[in-house]
């Protein structure tokens, strides 16, 4: 939260030398400019919009139709995706084990954050630069000897496989995130209480935790986001078509001849792409700040 | 009598002492993540070093062959090409990515209508799945149907269709570019929280003294922002280096492996061809680079603490 305080009054009292610049030359330097970034990272999105309601016809036909528009929209795509395919079986699984990930980590992460940031035992700086660390292992390294684990303990082709792993790259992600949150709330509090005799637990759940609603909402949109984004296990662990999630059928699964299915590839992205995107933009600014917090920590 | 009393209060019982203590307390609100790293990060790791030094395959655990499969390798062209490759893609997007996210930081650094709506519109290629996004630049590359070629045919820019994926110089190029895309939005919305922690005093009071617009930026804004530019970077570099999905979803490695990365060969290899101890071999070929990238990050952050002036 010091963080957004912070920006929004460098904000308020900005003033600054933007006065002296006159309108062509802003024109030049940060209109112009803004508009191409905006539309170079924004086409893709269009790009996939408009070809997963545009019939078949249209879209290969370069000659009679423009391509940037659509003349007959259809449902079409979306239909069969929905109906004739395994995705809303993908979104599903996605959904249920993007959220138990989620839980899982938020709580570990809470309690572990809880532990470094504030009871401060022996060792706790060393276990917190541990917790950094490991969120610098990527998964492209981890993949095969998880998937050799994954297969001893009789976890391939489930859900858990997912749902243990994810918070291999969420709870040092999520830890890392509640140590700065829990950094914020004032120590006098957490005082007050242990002199009328809280015990840690009771000021952790009572105090500490309302106090950190905000912090507590970003990490698990983030943690949420990660595991609806994930790619590598879900690829290697999953086997049966009924079990993928929606990024890895998609690709996978829609996927099938050398005719590709452009239209439904494309409603499919759209609609896998939808649930993060609804998401972020209801909690975009804990978004944004948290994510400037956490690198700037 | 009020004295043992008081005694009491201040010595509970060793039970609760101990449930007290801040080590035990720690140790127990520890327990859950630590437990789950330890069991699915640190023992994996662990087994990934000691699988490359296995020949282990898919359904048949393997036996200690020393250095064999590091042997291999390193008389592997392939894999020289994909070492090749992963450091080529990894700098020419790192460099890109920086150049313009901080291009894009700086403009939304400036007085905007819209600014929030515009920071988190740039966000969303940052925000959906790379999977997806990729499909999406798949169809755009398409070799027949591309967007991209029909555009610039219609300017007149190129008289013959773009091979964007089928040509190794194209293939490279389109999967830069699609991941120059996709990294923008991270590094510039972490500069523009690091610009604006610069107070304007600073660049007012280098305008008096007669500094040119470069000037600000060379002698104000860029030593501000350097601790900043390096953890951002370091994080860029570690998820470049590491990337698999792009190239898993736009060329497979292909044409004739001239995009294979590390990480993508150690998945054909070890997963789909069933080389386990192999794949884990390329995997664990990762992590020197990983620690060198590692190493730049610690730097860069005790040069900051240094910067504000504190002790190391």
């Amino acid at each position: 939260m010091a963080a957004i305080r912070e920006v929004e009054r460098l904000d308020t009292d900005e003033g600054g030398m933007g006065y002296l610049q006159s309108l062509p030359r802003r024109v030049v330097t940060v209109y112009l400019p803004l508009l191409v970034f905006l539309i170079v990272l924004l086409f893709p999105f269009y790009w996939m919009t408009i070809t997963a309601v545009k019939p078949n016809v249209e879209m290969t036909d370069y000659v009679n139709y423009n391509p940037f528009w659509v003349v007959h929209p259809t449902l079409e795509h979306i239909r069969y995706l929905l109906l004739e395919t395994s995705y809303p079986g993908w979104l599903l699984n996605t959904v249920i084990i993007s959220t138990a990930a989620t839980f899982l980590s938020l709580a570990a992460a809470v309690l572990a954050a809880y532990a470094i940031e504030r009871l401060r035992f022996s060792g706790a700086r060393q276990v917190g630069l541990a917790v950094f660390l490991a969120y610098l292992v990527p998964p492209s390294i981890l993949f095969i000897p998880l998937s050799v684990m994954v297969f001893n303990l009789g976890l391939y082709d489930t859900p858990f496989a997912l749902i243990l792993t994810y918070p291999t790259f969420l709870i040092p992600f999520c830890t890392w995130l509640l140590m700065g949150y829990f950094r914020s709330i004032p120590f006098e509090l957490e005082e007050c209480a242990l002199i009328d005799g809280a015990t840690r637990w009771q000021i952790l759940t009572k105090i500490v935790l309302p106090l950190s609603v905000p912090g507590l909402i970003s990490a698990g949109i983030f943690a949420f986001t990660l595991s609806w984004n994930e790619f590598i296990y879900a690829l290697t662990f999953i086997q049966s078509s009924e079990k993928k999630t929606v990024p890895v059928g998609v690709l996978t699964e829609l996927v099938r001849s050398d005719v590709y299915e452009w239209g439904a590839l494309m409603a499919g992205a759209l609609i896998g792409s939808l649930p993060v995107v609804v998401l972020y933009s209801f909690f975009v600014e804990y978004y944004v700040s948290s994510m400037t917090g956490a690198v700037k920590e | 009598m009020a004295v043992p009393s008081v005694a009491v209060q201040r010595h509970p019982s060793m039970l609760s002492r101990l449930a007290e203590s801040r080590n035990t307390l720690g140790l127990g609100f520890m327990l859950p993540a630590a437990a789950l790293l330890l069991v699915f990060l640190t023992y994996p790791l662990g087994l990934g070093v000691w699988l490359g030094f296995t020949d282990t395959r898919i359904g048949r655990p393997g036996i200690y062959i020393g250095v064999e499969n590091y042997e291999y390798l390193w008389s592997d062209s392939v894999f020289w090409l994909s070492v090749f490759n992963t450091v080529l893609y990894t700098v020419s997007a790192s460099i890109l990515k920086f150049v313009l996210g901080l291009w894009l930081a700086l403009i939304l650094n400036e007085k905007l209508p819209f600014k929030s709506f515009f920071r988190a519109v740039v966000l969303l290629p940052w925000v959906v799945p790379t999977v997806l996004s990729a499909i999406a630049f798949w169809w755009i590359y398409d070799s027949q149907f591309s967007i991209l070629s029909w555009a610039l045919q219609q300017m007149g820019l190129i008289d013959h269709r773009i091979n964007f994926l089928g040509d190794p110089t194209n293939a490279r190029a389109s999967v830069i570019a699609a991941n120059v895309w996709r990294g923008i939005p991270f590094v510039a919305i972490t500069l523009l929280a690091g610009l604006q922690t610069i107070p304007q005093s600073l660049y007012e009071a280098a305008t008096l003294d007669g500094a040119s617009r470069w000037q600000l930026f060379r002698h104000v804004t860029l030593p501000l922002l350097t601790p900043i530019i390096a953890i951002t970077m370091t994080f860029s570099v570690l998820f470049t280096f590491t990337d698999f999905q792009l190239i898993y979803v736009l060329t497979r490695g292909g044409p004739v492996n001239a995009t294979h990365l590390m990480a993508t060969l150690s998945f054909q290899r070890g997963i789909a061809g069933g080389q386990l101890g192999e794949g884990a071999a390329i995997a664990v070929a990762m992590i020197p680079f990983l620690l060198a990238a590692i190493l730049f990050s610690y730097f860069g952050l005790q040069r900051r603490r240094w910067q504000q002036g504190g002790g190391d």
